[in-house]
């Protein structure tokens, strides 16, 4: 069982957005997806979330396309963390995270503050409960979202789940960010599948089982991160120079770039382990 | 030593919200004890003044329960003929226009939306008036078939028409923007005020005189008979449009994210516009434009208890309600023996307020 892409081509406005782009989700890993500015990335997510149809190809779950899906059902089973949103009523964090409970189906008032505690504590934002969400720090708000995510699937616990998380860093303290992508690791280590959009290649390294590259709409490169983040690959995709290390204290590589300006007086090592 | 200081109850404290003045229960008791008290005091003033006692044991009385209390035969015929079908009206068409501007301002995602500033309110108008103008010459057969329903039909043609409109233009930029919601309303507005002008070269004298008291709005309208028109289609809204609370609380996150929630965003669209309108248009037909009730009442509502609609929307019903029958109340007595439009009450507060709104959202920005 997987959330599937499968052979997904997009074309808007006589644009070809995804060209054939296939990709699974599975069970228990965590994917992540990278590429440049309007590769297709967000294009992709949308199509897996089911908010998009797309002009040839389907995504599937659990052998069913997407659009055969209810809405509340696929509420169910994908949860989706969005870059940014863009409520402007004063609720609190804690309505915020509420409104997901509801949407996961959470039996009355009380099963639904427990679930959104928990949620709040597990995003670490359970300080913030009480605060108005329009009072809030970016970085505070996206933790939010998150835990809201969290809870809308949390009664799903034990059955098939997927979470999509649209660039969940972008905001972050280095701290958050690592905890935001622990918290994608923790699900996963539950038998969710994630899929992560990510810039930071080194941050996709260390947390991701799968890198799928994305390059003007088609799959550039799949799999694991050491086979993915090696020179040529991001020399063809993002036109950076880089060199790519052995991290000195976990098992992935390290990823160093060099800036245009630096290349002249730059000593390019072609091999590093 | 002073040793009766009470401690300060610091878990109360820490477990209020900032900027939220009380939970939605104790709202919704005060706003039904104030319902309750304004409507006995619209009752019971006037040319013939009714105590609230009075006003108690005449009711009881229809049912064959004798208090004891006196009161003049002509007392009782003010209350039952005139006073309470009034009252009555009031506290329909108020508690409509409170839950449809708290559930429009939950679909526009949009504080300001508000039926008659974006043209709803103005769409109904002309559904009526050419019905009661032109309705004889052009449809017979819709009028003998809906009979005294004709009229709220017409208006809610008339709404649901001006809404679609104005959501269609304002959607085009993906957010609903406020500028573009407001203008496309004074369009809108614009467009059925000549109408509706057009429509008075063409009206007799009986029938411009009902034209007249569409412009400011009244109650005066209010019998026995209007209210029998008017309530069913106010009290379907009023008990339907709480149950689309959950996905109005999800659609305030984003569209796109209201969709992840489960939430059908065109379903919701069509069916929440479509009660407001029903709403609209009935109170519009019988009492003519009442303006920014459907704007004040959400907002007060809002800033006691938060935005979450399962309480919003109840809570505007009653204070819609309220709002509605204090202004009848006012409009009968302060230069009585005459009577005001109550449009011109409700403008004279409303107006001060919507300007308010927007110097306090320009500061937030």
């Amino acid at each position: 069982m997987a959330l599937q892409a499968r052979t997904i081509t997009v074309e808007r406005s006589g644009n070809r957005l995804l060209d054939s782009v296939s990709l699974s989700i599975h069970w228990g890993e965590v994917v992540a997806l990278i590429g440049p500015n309007g590769a297709g990335k967000s294009t992709l997510l949308k199509t897996l979330s089911g908010t998009l149809n797309p002009t040839r190809g389907a995504a599937t779950f659990a052998g069913r396309e997407m659009w055969e899906i209810s809405p509340a059902e696929r509420a169910r089973v994908i949860g989706v963390l969005p870059q940014e949103s863009s409520l402007t009523l004063p609720f609190t964090a804690m309505e915020v995270v509420s409104i997901g409970c509801q949407a996961g189906g959470a039996n009355g008032v009380a099963e639904a503050e427990q679930i959104a505690r928990q949620a709040l504590a597990e995003a670490d934002v359970e300080h913030l409960s009480n605060r108005i969400y329009t009072t809030l720090s970016g970085g505070e708000r996206q933790r939010v979202h998150l835990a809201r995510v969290l809870a809308q699937l949390w009664r799903s616990r034990n059955r098939e789940r997927y979470f999509l998380f649209d660039e969940p860093t972008s905001s972050l303290d280095l701290a958050h960010q690592h905890r935001m992508l622990s918290v994608a690791r923790q699900c996963a280590a539950e038998g969710a599948g994630v899929l992560v959009i990510l810039h930071d290649l080194n941050l996709a390294a260390q947390y991701a089982d799968r890198i799928a590259v994305l390059h003007h709409g088609k799959l550039a490169a799949e799999g694991t991160p050491d086979c993915v983040l090696t020179p040529d690959v991001l020399d063809a995709v993002f036109q950076v120079t880089t060199c790519v290390f052995r991290h000195p204290g976990l098992p992935c590589p390290l990823i160093g770039a060099f800036g245009k300006h630096r290349i002249a007086q730059a000593n390019i090592p072609l091999e590093v382990e | 030593m002073n040793r009766s200081i009470a401690l300060p109850t610091v878990r109360r404290d820490s477990q209020r919200i900032h900027g939220r003045l009380t939970t939605p229960r104790v709202l919704q008791g005060g706003l039904l004890l104030l319902l309750l008290a304004v409507v006995m005091a619209s009752v019971g003033i006037g040319a013939v003044g009714i105590s609230p006692a009075q006003v108690v044991s005449i009711l009881l009385q229809q049912i064959g329960v004798d208090l004891g209390v006196s009161f003049g035969a002509n007392q009782s015929g003010v209350l039952l003929g005139v006073r309470l079908p009034r009252v009555l009206l009031g506290v329909l068409v108020g508690g409509a226009l409170g839950a449809a501007g708290a559930a429009m301002q939950g679909l526009f995602r949009n504080p300001l939306a508000d039926p008659g500033l974006i043209g709803v309110s103005s769409g109904c108008a002309l559904g009526a008036v050419l019905c009661i103008v032109v309705g004889h010459a052009i449809f017979p057969a819709f009028l003998d078939q809906f009979g005294m329903y004709a009229l709220p039909v017409a208006a809610f043609v008339g709404g649901l028409s001006a809404t679609l409109l104005v959501y269609r233009i304002s959607a085009r930029s993906g957010m609903r923007s406020v500028s573009t919601m407001l203008l496309a309303g004074i369009a809108v507005n614009a467009l059925a005020g000549a109408a509706i002008g057009l429509c008075t070269y063409l009206a007799t004298d009986a029938q411009l005189r009902n034209l007249t008291f569409w412009s400011l709005g009244s109650l005066a309208g209010g019998t026995w008979r209007t209210l029998a028109v008017v309530a069913l289609p106010i009290v379907l809204t009023l008990l339907l449009l709480p149950r689309f609370a959950r996905q109005l609380n999800m659609l305030a996150l984003g569209e796109g994210e209201a969709a992840h929630l489960g939430v059908s965003i065109n379903q919701l669209k069509w069916r929440v516009t479509g009660l407001c309108a029903l709403a609209v248009g009935a109170s519009v037909s019988m009492t003519g434009l009442i303006g920014f009730i459907p704007l004040i009442a959400p907002h007060l509502v809002r800033l006691t208890i938060g935005p979450d609609h399962r309480y919003l929307i109840p809570c505007s019903t009653l204070l819609g309600a309220v709002l509605l029958v204090a202004a009848d109340l006012a409009s009968r007595t302060v230069v009585a023996p005459a009577e005001l439009p109550i449009g011109i009450i409700t403008a004279i507060v409303g107006a001060p307020f919507f300007l308010w709104l927007l110097i306090r959202e320009q500061r937030i920005a």
